[in-house]
């Protein structure tokens, strides 16, 4: 549990409401900064964007921003507001209604936490449309609600086959934040593509319970470091720290969210970077056709290497990655890109129970279920 | 080196982030002033810091720029509370979301730019002292000013006129302004010099043991850090102790789960929390409080 989040909750209304009213100063600053409309004869639609971080924080949340400007730029029929820093509370639901009162048709709340507030406010203004970013929805849709995001397991396990490519001590360090779906699986995907290179490699866990704490981030990193642990990933928001300290420790780093290898050019090995663009404007495109409600946004919309539209993709490779290594790597990509798994059976939890049986390709729906760390793995997920 | 040894050292490091606002709310809380908005002081601290050490390249010179930061923060909060009679705990929250807003507007540029951090330094012989050295002299120089700043304070509260005056204006402001002294004068000062402290603890986050910049980058540990004043019960020795233990179990909690030790995190989480209560509950058993008696009345005199 965040301690910010809690003491923001006990201030309750004076917190919310200037929390609401920064993001509003953001969202007024950067509409203004960027959201340039050319005159049309039809007036602009108004899109809005709601990110948990800071729009620079080399991480999930820049991605968002800069995809979110992509969209501003190329789309002149669109007029595109931002909101940052928006914690995963009512906050946010505030922030949806400031934004519906500046105009805004169509909303994208990009953190995962956002979801019940998404989804409630969907339900209670069937004008506006609502996407939500890394959610999933197992009921039904209401006409004006949908969630996209991509498999984004795929490129973390090739970052994996990188890390356990290059490891000495066969020992890779995950910091993450939450035992959510998404984490689990990409802790499942990297340790499975560092196996897939290594047998010996093994993945330690720490989680920060926090999207973005540099303090808890640098507690992890060392801990981490200390343990042996010669190269590092992260699902964080910011990736800053981590990467920081394992420059520091002359460790490697496999990036997650953003393409952040000049913090550490050398010890960079590769890493997944969002591009979210396509996915907005193609979801833009729909709801502006009229035609969203029934539509494949208006579902859970997932992007894979197959289709060719996952918006996770693999970042260049660093120095430390071989050429026999990045061809391999490479190699394994066009595999997945031509229909092949990463989840394929037989694959096994840590206590040795079956995850995925032999010769078995798991849905999205299942993959979504993944509750369990596979063998490999040291640490748990913690317990409530 | 085994966890044990790791979790303290981590410990004294992030601790230390938590342990210099601690003593500078303890000031301030001394004088007769609450000030809620330390998370903010330390928040600005991170990025006055930051920034001076990015544009001088020194980490150093970053902390000077730690103190102005929280320092003026400070006097805002003081400003408002002693000489306009604010609310201490509206004008601290405040100032808290003021120095929110302000930073993530001034800070955004600087996310993106990297320092070298304050340097490791090994005290000479004491290092080398097997458990102790790593874990009390291998930091960076703010953890050094911290021990000297617990030092002085034991020292000054107890020995020193200038801490008697301190405590005098937080126990009976009216009997220190008869005396002929200015309480709102020492109040104005303490309060400031308290969140400059918190600047500094902000530094020690930014330039010093994490080495970077974010938005809102403190993540509420400024309201432990008052929170460890409470738990201390207005002691300097009790706050140092305090601040390490909320470093130590977050420290712990990373060394722990990197070892594949299952613990339940959520209860060690909630471990600095509950000691808290149980210390409010052991304090207020007692019957004597040492709460400062002008922290629960407004100052009637301000001469």
């Amino acid at each position: 549990m965040r301690i910010g989040s809690k003491l923001r909750k006990i201030v309750g209304l004076v917190g919310a409401s200037a929390i609401s009213m920064i993001g509003l100063a953001s969202c007024g600053s950067s509409s203004s900064a960027s959201g340039t409309t050319t005159a049309s004869a039809t007036p602009a639609t108004t899109v809005g964007f709601i990110m948990v971080g800071s729009r620079s924080d080399y991480g999930y949340n820049q991605a968002v921003y800069v995809a979110s400007q992509t969209v501003a730029k190329d789309m002149s029929n669109v007029k595109v507001i931002t909101a940052d820093n928006i914690p995963e509370n009512d906050s946010v639901t505030q922030t949806m209604q400031a934004m519906v009162n500046s105009g805004a048709k169509i909303i994208f709340a990009t953190s995962y936490g956002y979801f019940p507030y998404a989804e409630k406010f969907a339900v209670s203004h069937p004008s506006i449309t609502v996407l939500h970013q890394g959610g999933y929805l197992a009921g039904k849709f209401p006409p004006n609600f949908g969630t996209y995001w991509g498999e984004a397991f795929e490129p973390v396990s090739l970052g994996g086959m990188a890390a356990g490519s290059v490891t000495k001590s066969n020992k890779l360090g995950f910091v993450y934040a939450f035992p959510i779906p998404q984490t689990i699986q990409n802790i499942d995907a990297f340790e499975l593509g560092a196996l897939s290179v290594n047998p010996n490699a093994k993945t330690y866990v720490v989680n920060t319970s926090n999207w973005c704490d540099p303090l808890k981030q640098k507690e992890a990193a060392t801990a981490l470091l200390s343990q042996g642990v010669d190269v590092l990933t992260q699902h964080q928001d910011c990736q800053a720290t981590v990467i920081g300290a394992a420059k520091a420790a002359g460790a490697y780093v496999v990036g997650y969210h953003y393409d952040a290898s000049s913090l550490d050019p050398s010890g960079w090995l590769t890493g997944s970077v969002w591009n979210w663009a396509p996915v907005y404007t193609n979801i833009i495109k729909t709801v502006l056709s009229g035609h969203f409600a029934g539509s494949i946004y208006n579902t859970n919309w997932v992007g894979t290497f197959a289709t060719n539209n996952n918006p996770l993709t693999l970042a260049p490779f660093g120095p430390a990655v071989t050429s026999t290594m990045s061809t391999k790597i490479l190699a394994e990509e066009a595999k997945l890109k031509s229909g092949s798994s990463v989840f394929t059976g037989p694959i096994y939890c840590q206590d040795g129970s079956v995850l995925v049986p032999a010769g078995v390709t798991p849905t999205y729906a299942q993959i979504n279920n993944f509750s369990c760390l596979v063998k490999g793995v040291v640490g748990t997920l913690p317990q409530s | 080196m085994n966890g044990i040894e790791q979790s303290l050292i981590g410990g004294v490091e992030g601790g230390t982030a938590i342990l210099l606002p601690s003593l500078g709310e303890l000031i301030g809380e001394l004088s007769g002033v609450i000030n809620l908005g330390t998370e903010g002081c330390m928040l600005a601290g991170a990025l006055g810091a930051y920034a001076v050490a990015v544009t001088t390249g020194s980490a150093l010179l970053g902390i000077l720029g730690g103190i102005a930061a929280g320092a003026f923060f400070g006097l805002i909060h003081s400003y408002l509370s002693v000489y306009r009679k604010a609310d201490q705990l509206a004008s601290g929250l405040v100032v808290w979301f003021l120095a929110l807003g302000l930073t993530s507007v001034f800070g955004t540029g600087y996310v993106n730019d990297s320092i070298t951090p304050l340097t490791i330094i090994s005290i000479p012989g004491l290092s080398k002292i097997p458990w102790i050295g790593p874990i009390l002299f291998k930091h960076d120089i703010l953890v050094y000013l911290s021990y000297a700043l617990v030092v002085a304070l034991v020292v000054i509260l107890k020995k020193t006129r200038l801490g008697l005056l301190l405590r005098a204006t937080g126990e009976r402001p009216e009997v220190v302004g008869v005396a002929g002294n200015r309480p709102a004068l020492v109040q104005l000062i303490a309060v400031t010099l308290g969140a400059g402290l918190a600047g500094i603890g902000g530094a020690q986050l930014s330039v010093g043991y994490v080495g970077n910049w974010f938005n809102d980058m403190t993540s509420g540990y400024g309201f432990i850090a008052v929170a460890v004043v409470l738990f201390a019960s207005w002691k300097p020795a009790r706050v140092m102790v305090g601040a390490y233990l909320f470093g130590v179990v977050l420290a712990a909690s990373s060394v722990l789960q990197a070892h594949g030790i299952a613990v339940n995190q959520y209860l060690l989480d909630s471990l600095p929390y509950l000691a808290t209560l149980i210390a409010l509950i052991a304090v207020s058993k007692k019957g004597g409080s040492n709460a400062p008696e002008a922290l629960t009345r407004a100052l009637t005199d301000t001469t």
